[in-house]
């Protein structure tokens, strides 16, 4: 008699568990997606990559581009700004970290690990140096062209950047970031 | 209950009626799209055809300015690879106000950009025409063609487009074509098919009805590309909710077994 | 509560102790959801627990779309398109709450229906019906300016068609239209979208509200059940031999109604959710353009053909008009009695003279029941059909039988029909009902009362 009495008890529970469980899976299933609808939609994910045509831009000059709410430095450099960034001695550098999504966590930075590779084989090695503009420090838009170190200027509070946009003196901590960007033609930059 | 349910079913009937009121369309052809029942899905190909179409023929007056080019490139769409939505989007210009300093040009459409709206001003936006229009109505106001056939959108424009009779008239300056399924039977839109008009690389027929079934299906994607997730969804959760009323009928029956089985040794005193 | 004795909740931990000292708030959820309920409740009291979740659905599905939506003229009609293209999941979302809405009023109207056969309304259930009136009043508010947000071609010119109603109020209609639509020349624009949208926020917790106020009332007097006897409330042992709590088996039992209404309405959102909505709707607001019928939602449609009905060849119009010297106009009458229809359902506990509260022992009231359910799905298909003959005629007809019902024959009823012999107790009416399935085959039908 008790073993049907457990045997009933265990069905009646099994009956309930299965039931609870159900509703918690019909529960998560439903709440699931009203909480995804406010992660990033298929517009905003779509400007996560952008496509920059280049073919304007001289050597010494630079294009400044909007991406995902924050400007991008993109400037072809001159053989002279070049040489500059491939000349300095590592030790000095306040932050010896090359911030280049594609040269990896260990990286230091050289000068070779923070340039894009150009197009074709042709072009000068290094010309093209794309950044995020924006200084580590408090996240002003430092200005080109400026500085001690011929490279740029963070008027806000100081920050002297070089030709490689490296931190060389004042309080930004971090070199300046170099984000995921590659040539997919030609005159296209690809970021993201 | 049965007085719920016949409320139900017969409100959810009778409703339909209003739609069709609207413009009672000319005749509707039943035309079968792949993408119709529970269980349709588009078939890219076909929507790789009318977009050929659309591109073709449509484009010239007709926008799609809710569309974003790179949809064209979704699964559950015509599904383009990527190098071919972005060579796509430069058939097309659009106005970007942040060129020439502020004072705004026109460049090369990129995939993140929409379709452009339409050029002609009569001409109106194809983007959810599918949806805005309903093919088939009543009988009587009650509803019962849209529930068994669909509301007969794209079928409706398939049956606009191979409807043309050959017949003009002229009506205060402007010229009217003879159509069987435009409501009152004269449209303004000069017949933008005759027949062979496009040539499919995949060698589909080309006649006048296939053509327009063709970009009726392309024009049923623009208005919801997310027909075939909607379904899927559908299909997912009335399957897991009748799991859980199977399971709640059984946990309610089994709850109740020990009341019921009291009154039935108590019977009326 | 409800006055039926039972037990009350206890705190027995010392956490539970120290909260119950400060706010009784567990006692209050504990006793709510325990209290004892007829245990006859048959397949029509599932309703308040759909129209519930209803509204929580809505709350949630409408402040998920607000993320998304911009109320502008402008921009509106694309904003939803961005939410059924870009958002993800917002196609199922936007979906989920067009077609909440209709859930909303089929479970409504069966809920009132529900009240009207069994008696609900009769005292001491007056306020709970009142109440409900109110809910319902702004379910239809709430409802109607949903609907415009969309701007589509339907928002638009459906808005100034009811917004123009308004303007057939004598004397203050005028200013009244200016001031709803926030514009001098009855046009529908910016003003009335961006006010149309707060409000539409702001009224269902209004509406849940008054939801918890319906509830408070309703568990006050106890649930009315099908036999509209009253729960035995002499003693504890009698009002348990009438009632079963709350929880679990009437909560296990909504909620399996409630799965398998949300498994058909899920089938509806997934495979065929424009069916009950508007084509029209799908084409951007153009002031400039007219749709050749303009048709409100399926749900106000029994309405919309009372609105239309009363034209001024009606006598009882002509009538209106001459002994008020032309102040009710066809127009404003139509309005009047399209409020009106509402207004004699409110007043039901009043205008029902019968001692006998279950419409299942009333031979006289039933078929009359039953042809007001058909009146009132015949006055949706009338509200959708041009006003031309023969439709304007039958929504004649069809409004007249729904102001019978409520001023005519509800009263009389009460003073003619000879009930039919009720149950003495909600047991005996329940052991009947389950008694009949016993081992002899026997049916063990109730002893009439002595």
């Amino acid at each position: 008699m008790s073993n049907a009495t457990e045997n009933e008890t265990t069905r009646r529970d099994f009956l309930y568990y299965a039931t609870a469980g159900a509703g918690v899976v019909v529960t998560g299933a439903a709440v699931w997606p009203l909480v995804h609808q406010m992660n990033p939609s298929a517009d905003v994910r779509a400007l996560s990559s952008i496509r920059i045509d280049v073919s304007g831009v001289e050597p010494g000059t630079q294009l400044t581009v909007k991406w995902q709410g924050k400007p991008v430095f993109v400037r072809r450099r001159t053989e002279a700004e070049i040489e500059e960034a491939a000349a300095v001695d590592l030790s000095t550098l306040i932050d010896n970290d090359a911030r280049n999504e594609h040269a990896g966590p260990d990286a230091d930075a050289a000068a070779a690990n923070r340039f894009v590779p150009g197009p074709t084989e042709d072009g000068l090695e290094g010309e093209w140096l794309v950044m995020m503009g924006v200084c580590t420090n408090l996240g002003c838009v430092p200005l080109g062209d400026a500085g001690d170190f011929n490279g740029w200027f963070c008027p806000c509070h100081g920050s002297h950047y070089d030709t490689s946009g490296r931190i060389r003196r004042g309080p930004a901590p971090e070199n300046l970031p170099v984000p995921l960007a590659r040539f997919d033609d030609d005159v296209t930059l690809v970021l993201g | 209950m049965m007085k719920t349910l016949s409320v139900a079913l017969v409100a959810l009937g009778l409703s339909a009626g209003a739609a069709a009121a609207a413009g009672e369309t000319g005749k509707v052809t039943n035309y079968d799209f792949s993408f119709e029942g529970p269980f349709g899905t588009f078939d890219q190909m076909q929507l790789q055809r009318g977009l050929q179409v659309y591109t073709e023929i449509c484009s010239s007056c007709h926008g799609l300015q809710y569309v974003p080019l790179r949809t064209l490139g979704d699964a559950g769409g015509p599904a383009l690879p990527e190098d071919q939505v972005l060579a796509y989007a430069e058939f097309y210009e659009v106005w970007d106000p942040e060129l020439f300093d502020g004072e705004g040009d026109f460049r090369l459409a990129l995939p993140t950009d929409n379709f452009p709206a339409s050029n002609l001003s009569n001409a109106p936006d194809l983007s959810l025409m599918a949806k805005a229009r309903a093919g088939f109505s009543g009988p009587y106001g009650l509803g019962t063609n849209q529930l068994f056939k669909g509301m007969g959108g794209p079928e409706y424009i398939a049956s606009l487009l191979a409807g043309y009779t050959g017949e003009e008239k002229e009506e205060a300056g402007t010229i009217l074509y003879e159509n069987t399924a435009f409501p009152g039977g004269w449209i303004s839109m000069s017949p933008p098919l005759w027949g062979d008009d496009v040539e499919y690389e995949d060698g589909s027929p080309t006649d006048i009805e296939s053509v327009s079934q063709d970009v009726a299906a392309f024009l049923m994607w623009t208005a919801e590309p997310k027909l075939m997730a909607r379904k899927e969804a559908g299909f997912k959760g009335v399957l897991m909710l009748t799991v859980l009323a199977v399971l709640l009928y059984l946990t309610n029956k089994r709850i109740w077994a020990p009341v019921k089985a009291r009154a039935k040794t108590q019977p009326a005193e | 509560m409800s006055g039926i004795p039972h037990d009350h909740y206890e705190p027995n931990s010392n956490a539970e102790k120290w909260l119950h000292k400060r706010l009784p708030v567990v006692g209050l959820l504990y006793d709510t959801i325990m209290i004892p309920t007829p245990k006859n409740l048959n397949w029509m009291w599932i309703w308040g627990i759909v129209l519930t979740f209803c509204l929580v659905m809505q709350i949630i599905t409408g402040i998920i779309l607000v993320m998304h939506y911009t109320p502008h003229v402008d921009m509106a009609f694309a904003s939803v398109e961005h939410i059924m293209r870009n958002v993800n999941g917002g196609h199922m979302i936007r979906y989920l709450h067009q077609n909440g809405a209709s859930l909303f009023f089929i479970a409504v109207y069966a809920h009132i229906f529900r009240g009207l056969y069994y008696g609900s309304y009769k005292a001491p259930r007056e306020v709970t019906w009142i109440i409900g009136m109110l809910i319902y009043l702004l379910m239809m508010g709430t409802a109607f300016m949903g609907y415009v947000l969309p701007w589509g071609q339907m928002s638009l010119h459906g808005t100034a068609v009811i917004t123009g109603l308004f303007g057939a109020i004598p004397f203050v209609g005028d200013a009244v239209q200016t001031w709803l639509l926030g514009t001098s020349n009855g046009s529908v624009g910016q003003p009335a979208l961006n006010r149309f949208f707060s409000l539409h926020y702001l009224l269902p917790f209004v509406i849940a509200g008054l939801v918890m106020v319906h509830i408070w009332a309703f568990h006050t007097t106890g649930n009315n059940n099908p036999t509209g006897v009253e729960v035995r409330r002499t003693s504890k042992e009698e009002a348990e031999r009438d009632t079963l709590p709350f929880w679990p088996y009437f909560v296990i039992k909504d909620l399996f109604a409630l799965a398998v209404i949300m498994a058909v309405f899920f089938a509806i959102v997934g495979f065929m959710p424009n069916y009950l909505g508007h084509p029209d709707n799908y084409i951007e607001g153009n002031p400039l353009v007219t749709p050749s019928h303009i048709v409100p939602e399926w749900y106000f449609l029994p309405f919309y053909a009372i609105l239309r009905a009363f034209t001024s060849d009606v006598w009882i119009v002509m009538f209106a008009e001459f002994i008020t010297a032309g102040i009710i106009d066809a127009k404003f009458f139509g309005v009047l009695a399209m409020f009106g229809a509402i207004a004699v359902m409110a007043l039901a506990p009043w205008l029902d003279t019968s001692s006998v509260r279950s419409g299942r022992y009333r031979p006289m009231f039933k078929w009359r029941y039953w042809l007001l359910v058909v009146d009132f799905i015949f006055l949706m298909w009338l509200g959708a059909m041009p006003a031309e003959e023969p439709f304007a005629t039958l929504s004649l007809i069809g409004s007249t039988y729904w102001f019978a019902y409520f001023l005519v024959i509800l009263p009389l009823l009460g003073v003619f029909e000879k009930p039919l012999p009720q149950p003495e107790t909600i047991e005996e009416d329940f052991n009947a009902h389950y008694g009949k399935a016993s081992a002899d085959g026997a049916v063990a039908a109730p002893t009439p009362a002595e």
